[in-house]
C-alpha cells in the first residue's frame, strides 16, 4: 500500500469520488489554479476541468449557497473552505438552509464543507480554531473529524455519498505530519462510527482530531508506569457513536474527555452528559476534561502551547484521576 | 491555652443565632459542659453548655445580639486540665453535641435534628460511610463484599474499583460460596411467621441469602451431571455395632457412619485425583490437600465445615473431626477458617429418611456426593434374596473436568471400599 500523508488521503478520496461520479465537483476559493491554500486540490483543476473544479469569489455565503442550489438539482458539491474559521461568513446558509431545507421541503442536500481547523501552526485566532460544536448543534448536519490518513480518505467518500450536508474537519497539523498506509482502492469508513485505538483498562480517553495522537503518545508514555489508557477516537461528532463511549466507559469506569476546542460547551460536556445518564453505575471517578481554555488561540506560540492540551496535561489528568 | 465559644449550629438550615441570656459573668469560672449562654434560633432555643472548663476572660457577642452560625461569642481560658479545643482550631459545633442541648418550653416539640456530623465523625466506617462510588457498592453487593473491611487506597482513603477487584481477588474464589462464609456467627433465629393476610413477607436472613445466591451460581458456572450408586453397608453397620460402646468409651466421640463416608471418598480420591480438584479458566487446579466439607443442616439453614488434610488423618483422626465440627457448626462456634478451602463435600439426605438426592456442586469444588439413608434391603445375592444393609450414594459432578466415566471409576471405588470395609477402626 502506498504511503500517503493525511492531505494526500483526502486529495485520494476526492480525486477516486470525482471519478467516479461526475456529479461530483470542488468548489472553493484558489482551488482551481492555485490548487487551495494547503494544495489538497493540486491537479484537481487540470484532470477534471474548470466545470468541476470551480474557482470562486471571496463569499463563503455565495460559495455555499452555490453549492446548495446544485445539490438541490442533483449534483454532489464538495466545498472548501480556505479555513474553517471563515465558516463563520456562510453560517446562515449551512444551519438554516443546507441543515434543514430535507425537514422543511423534503428534498435531500447531499453536499460537503471541508477545510482546515486548529491550531498548533502559530496561526493566530482567526486561523486556528475548532469550532466544530457549531455545526453540532445543529439537526440536520453531520459532523466529522478524522484523525488519521485513511480515516481521512474513508470519511470523504462517505461523506460525499451521504445524502446529507456534511461538515468535513480536517486538522491542518495532521496535513503533512501524519503518514500512513492508505489502500489505493475504493473503501469507505462509515459516518457514525468510533474506534478503539489502544485498547486498556485504567481509564478511557475519549477524543478526536489532532488530539488522537496526543492521547496515544499519552497512553504510551503511562503504560511504563503501569497505567493503562484506552484510546478512543470518535472519528464522527454528529451523530457520534454512543455505544463504543458507553462501552469503553464501562470497561475503565474513570472516563477523561479531550478535545482541542475550548471548554464551555465543547464535546466534551456533551459526552459527560450521556455518560452520566446512561452509564453513571459504571463510573468510579469524576468525569474530566482536559481542553483548551476558554480564550480565542493566541497567537504568542508560548501562548498556544499553553493553550492547547498536550501529552503533559493528559498525563497529569490522568494520573490524577487514577489515584482517585 | 484558651477555648474560643462558637455560636453552635443548632441544624442543618439554621444560618444564625441570637444569644438570649449569658448565665456566665466575664471573670467566673465556669466547668466544662456547665451551661454558659443561652440561644434561641429559628427553630429552637437552647442552653449551650461550655466547650472547655476555666475561666470566662471575655465575652464577644452581648445578650439580644444575633450573629452566624460559628461566630466566636466568648473565650474560655484554660487551666490546663481541660480538655479544651485550641482557639485556633477550625470551630465545630462541637458545643452542640457535647453536653445535653435543653431546649426551652416553647420549642420542646420542634426540636432539630443534631447538626451535621463533623468530618471526624464520618471518617468512623460502618458501610455507609465508605467513600466509594455506586459503581464499588454494586460490586461489592454482588460479591458479598462489607466494604468496611477493603482498605480504600484511592484519595482520602476511598475505595475504588480496583481495590475492591484486588480485595476479592485475594479472598479468592472459594470463599463466596455456598454456606461456607462465616455466616454461622449470625445466630439465624427462626423468624416465626405472624400471618396478617395471605401471605406474608419475611426478609432472608444474611445465611439464606447467600446459600441462596451460591446455589444458583454453581449452577451457573458448573456442567451438572448426577449418578447414583448402591452399596451394601454390612461390613459397615457390622463394625459400627461391634466397637461404637468402645469407641466412644476411650476417645469420648461417637463413631458414626460419616466418619466411614469420609474415609471411604479419601481413598477414593487418592486414585481419582481430578475430583478433588477446581476450575481457574481454561486451567484445571487439583489440590494436594485433601479437605472435606461435610454438610451440617441447622435450624434454619446449612453449613459447610472442612475437614482439612483428611488424607493425612487415619480413622481416629477423621471421626475426631467430624464430631467436633458437627459439634461446632450446631453451637455457632465455627471460625472462617473452618468453613473455607474445602475440595470436596459429602452432604447427608439419608439423615433426614432421603433415598437420595442430587446435591448442588460447593463452588469451587467439581464433585459432591450425597449420602442417602441406610435401611435394610431384600437384595439378590447367589441367585437368592437376602436382607442386607444398603445405601444410595449420589455424586453430582462438574462434567466440564469429570466425565462420566472418572465418576463411575470414583463411584465404584468409594462402594468397594465401604462393602470390602476392612479399616481399623479402634
Amino acid at each position: 500500500m502506498p504511503l500517503l500523508t493525511y492531505l494526500e488521503a483526502i486529495r485520494q478520496g476526492l480525486w477516486e469520488e470525482m471519478e467516479r461520479d461526475p456529479s461530483v465537483f470542488v468548489i472553493g476559493e484558489d482551488i482551481g489554479v492555485y490548487g487551495g491554500a494547503f494544495k489538497v486540490t493540486a491537479g484537481m483543476l487540470e484532470e477534471f476541468g474548470e466545470d468541476r473544479v470551480i474557482d470562486t469569489p471571496i463569499s463563503e455565503s455565495a460559495i455555499v449557497g452555490a453549492a446548495i442550489g446544485a445539490a438541490l438539482m442533483g449534483m454532489r458539491p464538495v466545498v472548501e473552505m480556505q479555513f474553517m474559521d471563515f465558516i463563520a461568513c456562510g453560517f446562515d446558509q449551512i444551519v438554516n438552509m443546507a441543515a434543514k431545507l430535507h425537514y422543511r421541503w423534503g428534498p435531500a442536500v447531499p453536499m460537503v464543507i471541508r477545510g482546515p481547523s486548529g491550531a498548533g501552526v502559530h496561526g493566530g485566532p482567526y486561523h486556528s480554531q475548532s469550532n466544530e460544536m457549531w455545526f453540532v448543534h445543529t439537526p440536520g448536519l453531520k459532523v466529522v473529524a478524522p484523525a488519521s490518513a485513511y480515516d481521512a480518505k474513508g470519511l470523504i467518500k462517505s461523506a460525499i455519498r451521504d445524502n446529507n450536508p456534511v461538515i468535513f474537519y480536517e486538522h491542518k497539523f495532521l496535513y503533512r505530519r501524519i503518514k500512513e498506509d492508505v489502500p489505493d482502492q475504493d473503501y469507505v469508513v462509515p459516518i457514525g462510527k468510533a474506534v478503539v485505538r489502544r485498547p486498556g483498562t485504567d481509564i478511557s480517553v475519549i477524543t478526536y482530531g489532532a488530539m488522537v495522537w496526543t492521547a496515544l503518545e499519552a497512553a504510551s508514555e503511562l503504560e511504563k508506569e503501569g497505567l493503562t489508557l484506552e484510546v478512543v477516537d470518535l472519528r464522527s461528532l454528529l451523530p457520534y457513536d454512543e455505544e463504543t463511549v458507553l462501552a469503553s466507559t464501562r470497561k475503565c469506569s474513570k472516563v477523561i474527555l479531550l478535545h482541542e476546542d475550548t471548554r464551555t460547551g465543547g464535546m466534551g460536556g456533551e459526552l459527560a452528559a450521556v455518560i452520566a445518564e446512561k452509564a453513571f453505575e459504571a463510573l468510579d471517578g469524576p468525569i474530566v476534561r482536559v481542553t483548551a481554555p476558554d480564550t480565542p488561540v493566541p497567537f504568542a506560540p508560548p501562548l498556544e502551547e499553553y493553550f492547547l492540551p498536550n501529552t503533559q496535561k493528559v498525563m497529569e489528568a490522568a494520573r490524577r484521576l487514577a489515584a482517585y | 491555652m484558651s477555648t474560643n465559644v462558637i455560636m453552635p449550629q443548632m441544624g442543618e438550615s439554621i444560618a444564625e443565632g441570637t444569644i438570649t441570656k449569658w448565665m456566665k459573668k466575664v471573670g467566673e469560672r465556669v466547668d466544662r459542659d456547665e451551661p454558659l449562654f443561652e440561644i434561641s434560633t429559628d427553630k429552637v432555643d437552647a442552653e449551650i453548655p461550655s466547650p472547655a472548663a476555666g475561666l470566662l476572660t471575655q465575652i464577644l457577642v452581648k445578650e439580644n445580639e444575633t450573629v452566624a452560625v460559628n461566630t466566636v461569642v466568648a473565650v474560655i481560658d484554660g487551666e490546663g486540665s481541660a480538655v479544651a479545643v485550641p482557639a485556633a482550631t477550625e470551630p465545630k459545633p462541637e458545643t452542640a453535641h457535647q453536653g445535653p442541648i435543653h431546649a426551652a418550653p416553647q420549642a420542646a416539640a420542634h426540636i432539630p435534628p443534631p447538626a451535621a456530623p463533623t468530618a471526624s465523625e464520618q471518617i468512623e466506617t460502618g458501610e455507609d460511610d465508605v467513600r466509594t462510588s455506586p459503581l464499588v457498592r454494586r460490586i461489592a453487593r454482588e460479591n458479598n463484599v462489607d466494604l468496611g473491611q477493603v482498605k480504600g487506597t484511592g484519595l482520602g482513603g476511598r475505595v475504588n474499583k480496583k481495590d475492591i477487584l484486588d480485595f476479592i481477588e485475594q479472598r479468592g474464589p472459594g470463599t463466596p460460596v455456598a454456606p461456607s462464609a462465616p455466616a454461622p456467627a449470625i445466630a439465624p433465629t427462626p423468624s416465626p411467621v405472624s400471618f396478617t393476610g395471605a401471605s406474608q413477607a419475611v426478609p432472608m436472613t444474611p445465611m439464606r441469602k447467600q446459600i441462596a445466591e451460591h446455589m444458583v451460581a454453581s449452577l451457573r458456572t458448573s456442567a451438572h451431571v448426577y449418578t447414583v450408586v448402591e452399596a451394601e453397608m454390612t461390613r459397615v453397620v457390622a463394625a459400627r455395632d461391634r466397637f461404637k460402646e468402645e469407641f466412644e468409651r476411650r476417645h469420648g466421640i461417637k463413631l458414626t457412619f460419616t466418619s466411614f463416608f469420609v474415609r471411604a471418598c479419601v481413598e477414593a480420591i487418592k486414585e481419582s485425583p481430578i475430583i478433588n480438584s477446581s476450575v481457574d479458566g481454561t486451567n484445571i487446579i487439583y489440590r494436594r490437600d485433601v479437605n472435606i466439607g461435610i454438610a451440617v443442616a441447622l435450624e434454619n439453614g446449612l453449613i459447610v465445615p472442612v475437614i482439612k488434610r483428611a488424607d493425612e488423618k487415619n480413622f481416629l483422626g477423621v471421626a475426631r473431626a467430624v464430631q467436633d465440627l458437627a459439634d461446632r457448626a450446631r453451637t455457632k462456634r465455627l471460625s472462617v477458617d473452618d468453613v473455607q478451602g474445602g475440595t470436596f463435600t459429602i452432604t447427608n439426605p439419608g439423615s433426614f429418611g432421603g433415598l437420595f438426592g442430587l446435591p448442588i456442586i460447593n463452588q469451587p469444588q467439581v464433585a459432591i456426593m450425597g449420602v442417602g439413608a441406610i435401611e435394610k434391603r431384600p437384595v439378590v445375592r447367589d441367585d437368592a434374596i437376602a436382607i442386607r444393609h444398603m445405601v444410595y450414594l449420589s455424586v453430582s459432578y462438574d462434567h466440564r473436568v469429570i466425565d462420566g466415566a472418572t465418576a463411575e471409576k470414583f463411584m465404584g471405588r468409594v462402594k468397594k471400599i465401604l462393602e470390602n470395609w476392612d479399616e481399623a477402626v479402634l
